[in-house]
């Protein structure tokens, strides 16, 4: 049961209007459905009597002749919608037993309960167009607010930079002059501790010989087992570590020749084979204990240094290195040694632990060497603010550089960041810098993207945020961050998704995106069909 | 996530895409294959004793003995109904009973009277029955021939590898201690290498002892151990068939349609596994089993149906494999030839022989023997056929909807979409993610809103977590699989520790199916379907990702039962939902393991395919070989699973989904998101016109699900099933017919400018379906195509009813009408059928259907009801007519019931619209006449 025509009873307020046109046909089409003449389909590809419009079956190519029905696969239905906004809807939604118009004429025929809901409709419509307006409003309001913000904030980073960049002459000419002085301080600071450091050497020499005689004489008498004073060749051979070719057996032939090729030698002549035998030498004292405890030392050090290397990519060991090289740079390395000798022990001088320590320098050394090292701390801190100003110059130049919007509205968003605590994470966007994301129950951040562009449509560039190049998924992209800017009062993150593996997206509301609100006369669009 | 992870990445340290060969066996892996294939074809061991013959009524019973170890087997040889023969070898007394497959059969098959023809020392002959077929039964050696007249159809044993690993004690002697010491010694020196220990041989009385070979009491792959308690217990038996070039089926193989030679590599292999990024054109197992090989010549067709569940071995090798065109030409015309012969040989590692002997002769009544036995595809709910959506993962509830709206906003139909397991809590299936999935049923409600309906994940592995319902039930029902050592079989899967319900235990199914009632299944509604994931059963620490085979179920070995597995989880599934409606609604499950008998329970797809060109192509054999043992509803995953597809390729794939039977769009995970209308209006254009063409023939498959349903006749064909005599048929691969009307070349090559069809059949013509051109079958045709392309062919002499008007899913178009695609045949005729019910209950078998045959012929399109006894009324009537190869008319007119006018109009085809709406029920009266002789109709066709 279908009839071609339908009465439109429209009410609207107090006003009652009929129109009767085809099911379907919005009133801007009426003309062309002229009841009882023949029909011409609207692409004019043919024509057909009228009787044959809406009669359920699909003549015309454009489906112009079935507005009312589902017969033409491209067709559109009108609906009226009144109370709300009128809408097209493709033909094949008519009669499909869902409601589709609000005004329940889409399913005439299918027996689906649907309940008029245009009044409802627009009147949220209408609450919620209203809202926005007001916060468009006010959202426009402070975005002039934050243009105005954002002109002085320029004005004063223009002027402290050029400030800074007069400071920078003042300091650069302040940190050539310190150099001079410092130089000059530490030449002969130099040659003062040379003096100092081959006295020094000297001294340590003779205290080397001294011990080195000792020893030779304790090794004499250990050696002359028979104590007859001298030492033989068999007492000699009693030390296999002195095995002069290593192979496994002492000789005596070998004995021989390291007492000079004679039997036995007394003290004097030891002297000659001591400087051959001291380094072999093992005293018979410490022979049976060192040699088998370390050798399980040095496995277990291997197999450390083995898992290391297991749990550390080889890759990282490198950059590692590099960061504690540009770690010793940083701190002077003349002051490391300068105040080692007194006080800490290296590395060489605890092997030679009981030679002694380096004696104070005298005080004339002392006192050039005090004056080099307070040139030295002068010219450093001049330095260190030369790089502070270079850094001050960096940072302003950076943000006078950024795309800010067309009137730098954007501008306050920089340095700033807003979080969204969601049921697990915590997302963190600071604006023209980076997005992250962090577990709410501990655990590591992750980047989610950084600053990349602004990648709205070309007609709306600054209303979306494209953050990327954040950390890597596993067989997957580097994440990235989709943030779509939208009108609020509030400068808030409004919601995350995670739409695609890796690749987010976030709402954000700002002022800065609002536009200036079109007039309330031009915002109720049903009365188009009034 | 985090178990997730760390799975995904052990494989990924593997490093590649490809599948990581390593993680499944190989023949020489796998004990039992080793040491069988290691039986070279010769004299067969094995001796049929004659004097032990019985012949009753019904079978024929034989021993036979092994010359060699003096053990007896017991044959049993049946005459079943239908040309079938059944040949059942078991140990006459065996140790203890081999496993036998239940529940696989739809009943015992009935039989049908042996009789004796002749017998003497030699042997003896039976008589088959029809068409002076005969078995023949030799003595020494042994050996079984079916002949037809002269011709030999199948001879089994006749190359000597029958082959009966009979049980036995194991030896605990001395020296097998030594051995076995040493073994294992030496196996933990050598593990890497899997150094076989040479088997060692010891006599001990009289008899021959087996030799005890490695493997044969344990085996070791990769670091897990299989205790085999029972020890050896392979069987295996050979099949020749002479005057046959062309071997098809043992599904589920990433191969070609015709099955190659195996001689110079591994078997195919038969053993259900979740392989993951499975590599093509290769024999190594996948996720399902069929274990029927279908043989093929253009005299005749027949199948081979191993019904064995254990892991399973087939070998094939031909004698004129190898052999050129040119040099088989030379042997036909020196005549010097010999016949072309094929061998098969199967293996299995355990159970029993049991082979179904389906003699044809026709690639029809093949289907028709073999749906005898394991029954037909279940009958789909219409919508199942029409186009599903899925994704690993629709991420919550929001998601869910916004994807429902954009296909309406994109006018894209859709019926299904679906919740992979991220829908879960924590991977226990039947509950919901408590944030993302917080009301269920308002979701459901929505999507039932728009006609629509879902698929949510029910795996059977069940996390173990005393907190969760199931497990708690299950663990107390004392319903797991047990370990070897008697406690519940725990593996590795999503969850986590998992354990996995014996499916096999009638009562666990009947719990299982309890499951899916609406009050248990908390969310549920009766628009939520159910996809069966992972039932191989996927473990992902265990021997080749799948169960330890000395797991038991009850009595029985995980060894014996594992192909049977998938099958008995979409079983229970399927049950669980037609219980929960009281047996009215039809069900609807997806499953990715199965066995033979899986068509019975719903749909099967193709497992972790990947987005590249080759994986689309090879979906075109891997469905047909399904659908020629039976399962029908079969699709490849649109797009491809990992990876992500090129636009051009996800193009072609959702034109090449259209035409297959189960049509799902799905990605992994990791892909980014790929719903149609995301490539730009092009192609949101192009996926939504294939998307269309797919709705418009929903009658046409909705008919041919049907016709599967109850004559067990594959939807989707390989072009030699309609067209056997024509060897230019036998080994096409990409393209097919739906139905024996429709065929189909899809576009499968990247950048393709044109495509060869090729159109089978010297006196058929064949009618491009868009532009209505005819062209004349038994042609490679070259049809240039453009992206919008989908070379698709309707067979003249064919009706093919359609739904024009398509709408936001099928149940929207329920009561739409019909346009019939009337394609004449140079004889100017034209048959076809049209099935109509309600769509989603059993109410058709209580015959609330319409079910028509259409028939053109004298000018006449006329029809008769093929169900006198069939009641249903519907609302829908025909719309339209189209006529390809007809001329000018110069009137046409309906006869109907009461006033109705109709017009025509011709270009290339006649259209003939209707203005009115001649209901089904009234059609038999109904009919077109047409051209200048005026015809009457006689009412021959009556309901």
């Amino acid at each position: 049961m279908y009839c071609p025509y339908l009465l439109l009873l429209l009410s609207l307020g107090v006003s009652a209007v009929e129109v009767q046109r085809p099911r379907g046909v919005p009133l801007s089409k009426r003309q062309f459905y002229e009841e009882g003449k023949p029909f011409t389909c609207l692409d004019g590809s043919r024509t057909i009597p009228f009787d044959r419009v809406n009669d359920d079956y699909c003549d015309c190519q454009d489906g112009s002749d079935e507005p009312g029905t589902a017969a033409c696969p491209n067709g559109s239905f009108h609906c009226t919608n009144a109370g709300f906004r009128p809408a097209f809807i493709p033909s094949s939604r008519i009669n499909d037993g869902i409601c589709d118009c609000c005004d329940t004429t889409d399913e005439y025929n299918s027996g689906a309960a649907c309940q008029n809901t245009c009044r409802e409709l627009g009147r949220k419509e209408r609450e919620s167009l209203q809202k926005m307006a007001e916060i468009a409003k006010e959202g426009f309001m402070l975005k002039q607010q934050l243009i105005q913000e954002a002109k002085r904030g320029l004005e004063e980073k223009k002027g402290k930079l050029a400030e800074v960049q007069t400071s920078k002459k003042d300091l650069e000419d302040k940190v050539e002059a310190l150099r001079s002085v410092k130089e000059a301080a530490e030449q002969p600071e130099k040659e003062a501790k040379e003096r100092h450091l081959k006295a020094w050497e000297d001294q340590k020499a003779v205290i080397r010989k001294e011990k080195d005689m000792a020893k030779m004489a304790a090794v004499f008498l250990e050696l002359d087992a028979d104590a007859d004073g001298s030492v033989s060749v068999a007492e000699l051979l009693l030390h296999s570590e002195l095995d002069q070719d290593s192979d496994g057996t002492f000789t005596e032939t070998e004995a021989q020749g390291l007492l000079g090729g004679v039997d036995k030698v007394d003290t004097v002549a030891f002297e000659a084979v001591w400087s051959n035998i001291k380094d072999k030498y093992i005293s018979e004292a410490k022979a049976d204990t060192t040699a088998p405890v370390e050798t399980p030392q040095e496995e277990t050090r291997e197999s450390v240094s083995d898992t290391d290397s297991e749990q550390y990519p080889e890759d990282d060991i490198p950059e590692d290195e590099e960061e504690e090289d540009e770690d010793d740079e940083d701190e002077d390395p003349d002051d490391g040694e300068y105040k080692s000798p007194p006080t800490t022990r290296t590395q060489e001088k605890k092997d030679d632990e009981d030679e002694g320590t380096m004696p104070p320098y005298d005080q004339e050394t002392q006192n050039l060497i005090d004056t080099a090292q307070k040139a030295r701390n002068e010219f450093d801190e001049a330095e260190r603010a030369l790089r502070e100003v270079d850094d001050q110059i960096r940072n302003i130049e950076k943000e006078i550089s950024f795309d800010f919007g067309p009137s730098a509205e954007f501008g306050y968003l920089y340095n700033q960041c807003y979080e969204l605590t969601t049921s697990e994470y915590i997302y963190r966007l600071c604006p023209f810098s980076r997005v992250s994301q962090k577990p709410k129950y501990g655990g590591s951040e992750t980047s989610l993207g950084t600053w990349g562009k602004w990648a709205g449509p070309d007609d709306n560039v600054y209303s979306v945020m494209k953050y990327e190049h954040g950390t890597g998924c596993w067989q997957g992209p580097n994440r990235s961050t989709t943030v779509k800017l939208t009108c609020g009062k509030e400068t808030v993150v409004t919601s995350t998704s995670e739409p695609s593996r890796c690749e987010y997206l976030m709402e954000f509301t700002t002022p800065a995106v609002c536009q200036e609100p079109p007039s309330l006369d031009s915002m109720h669009p049903d009365h188009e069909e009034l | 996530m985090a178990p997730v992870l760390a799975f995904w990445l052990v494989l990924c340290l593997s490093g590649t895409w490809a599948v990581d060969r390593g993680n499944f066996k190989t023949c020489d892996q796998s004990a039992f294959c080793k040491r069988q294939r290691a039986l070279k074809p010769g004299e067969s061991p094995y001796r049929a004793l004659l004097e032990t013959m019985e012949l009753t009524n019904t079978r024929l019973t034989l021993q036979l003995i092994n010359d060699n170890n003096k053990v007896r087997l017991l044959l049993e040889l049946y005459r079943l109904q239908g040309n079938i023969t059944r040949v059942k070898i078991n140990e006459l007394k065996p140790l203890k009973p081999r496993y036998e497959v239940p529940d696989v059969l739809i009943r015992e098959p009935p039989t049908e009277p042996l009789s004796l023809l002749s017998q003497d020392d030699n042997g003896v002959v039976l008589s088959l029955g029809a068409e002076s077929q005969r078995v023949i039964v030799s003595a020494r050696p042994f050996r079984l021939d079916i002949m037809e007249g002269r011709d030999v159809l199948m001879s089994l044993n006749s190359r000597g590898l029958l082959a009966f690993e009979h049980l036995r004690m194991r030896k605990d002697t001395f020296s097998y201690k030594v051995t076995s010491t040493v073994a294992s010694v030496w196996d933990n020196i050598k593990r890497p290498l899997y150094v076989t220990v040479l088997p060692l041989c010891f006599q001990t009385g009289k008899e021959e002892e087996e030799k005890v070979e490695d493997g044969m009491w344990e085996e070791t792959f990769k670091s897990h151990s299989d205790s085999k308690p029972h020890g050896p217990s392979a069987i295996s038996l050979d099949f020749s068939l002479p005057g046959v070039e062309h071997v098809y089926g043992i599904p589920e193989h990433a191969d070609t349609l015709r099955l190659k030679t195996t001689d110079n590599g591994d078997p195919y292999r038969l053993y259900n596994l979740d392989v993951f990024q499975y590599e093509l054109y290769n024999p190594m197992a996948l996720y399902g089993a069929v274990p029927v090989m279908l043989a093929h010549n253009a005299k005749r067709t027949t199948g081979i149906f191993w019904l064995n569940a254990a892991e399973t071995w087939v070998d094939i090798s031909s004698n004129t494999a190898g052999k050129t065109v040119f040099g088989k030409m030379l042997d036909y015309v020196q005549g010097s030839s010999e016949t072309p012969q094929t061998d098969v040989r199967w293996i299995s590692e355990s159970g029993i022989i049991d082979v179904f002997i389906m003699l044809g002769p026709t690639p029809k009544d093949v289907f028709s023997q073999y749906a005898s036995l394991t029954g037909t595809q279940a009958f789909p709910p219409l919508a199942a056929l029409a186009y599903h959506q899925c994704r690993w993962n629709y991420n919550d509830q929001e998601d869910v909807q916004s994807v429902d709206a954009g296909f309406d906003e994109h006018d894209i139909p859709y019926d299904f979409i679906w919740l992979d397991i991220e829908h879960t809590d924590g991977k226990r299936y039947f509950t919901w993610d408590p944030h993302k999935f917080a009301t269920p049923k308002e979701m459901l409600q929505g999507i039932m809103d728009k006609k629509r309906k879902m698929v949510a994940i029910v795996d059977p592995h069940i996390k173990v977590d005393s907190n969760y319902k199931i497990h708690n039930e299950i663990r107390s029902r004392g319903f797991y699989i047990k370990n070897k050592d008697g406690g519940d079989y725990e593996g590795w899967c999503w969850p986590g520790s998992a354990g996995y319900p014996d499916f096999t235990r009638p009562d666990m199914r009947a719990w299982w199916a309890s499951m899916f009632a609406y009050d248990q299944y908390e969310g549920s509604m009766e628009n939520l379907y159910t996809w069966n994931d992972m039932n191989e059963p996927s473990v992902f620490n265990g021997p080749e990702v799948t169960m330890h085979k000395d797991a038991t179920h009850g009595a029985w070995e995980h060894r014996d039962v594992h192909n049977l597995y998938g099958l008995y989880v979409q079983m229970a599934t399927a049950d669980g939902q037609i219980q929960r409606s009281g047996g009215v609604e039809r069900p609807f499950v997806l499953t990715r393991a199965f066995f033979a008998g899986s068509q019975r329970y719903g749909a099967v797809w193709t497992g972790d395919n990947a987005a590249e060109w080759d994986h689309l192509k090879i979906s075109i054999p891997m469905c047909l070989s399904l659908g020629l043992v039976g399962i029908s509803f079969c699709g490849a995953d649109v797009g491809g699973f990992f990876k992500s597809p090129s636009t051009e390729l996800l193009v072609r794939w959702y034109q090449t989904g259209a035409y297959q039977p189960f049509f799902r769009a799905h990605a992994h995970l990791d892909t980014p998101r790929r719903e149609p209308w995301l490539f730009g209006p092009e192609n949101t254009a192009l996926i939504r016109d294939a998307v269309r063409q797919r709705y418009t023939l929903l009658p046409y498959w909705y008919q041919q699900f049907y016709l599967a349903y109850h004559t067990g006749q594959p939807v989707m064909r390989p072009l030699w099933v309609e067209y056997p005599q024509d060897p230019a048929t036998f080994a096409l691969d990409d393209e097919f017919l739906i139905g024996r009307d429709l065929l189909v070349h899809p576009v499968t090559e990247e950048g393709a400018r044109g495509v060869t069809a090729y159109l089978p059949g010297k006196d058929e013509v064949w009618f491009d379906v868009n532009t209505f051109q005819k062209h004349n079958g038994a042609q490679n045709l070259y049809i240039p195509v453009t992206m919008s392309s989908i070379p698709v062919f309707q067979r003249g002499g064919s009706i093919i009813p359609r739904k024009l008007r398509v709408r936001r899913s099928s149940s929207c178009m329920e009561h739409d009408p019909y346009t019939l695609y009337v394609a004449l045949n140079p004889q100017r005729t034209a048959e076809g059928e049209i099935y109509i019910d309600d769509g989603h209950t059993f109410n058709y078998e209580k015959q609330e259907f319409i079910h028509r045959r259409l028939m053109f012929a004298n000018n006449v399109l006329s029809s008769v009801n093929l169900n006198p006894e069939a009641r249903f009324t519907t609302r829908s009537w025909i719309e339209r007519v189209v006529i390809l190869g007809a001329s000018k008319p110069s009137k046409v007119t309906l006869k109907t019931a009461g006033e109705c006018r109709i017009s025509f109009t011709w270009k290339t085809s006649l259209l003939v619209h209707s203005h009115c709406r001649p209901q089904w029920s009234v059609y038999a009266y109904c009919l077109f006449l047409m051209w200048p002789v005026m015809n009457s109709c006689t009412n021959r066709s009556q309901s």
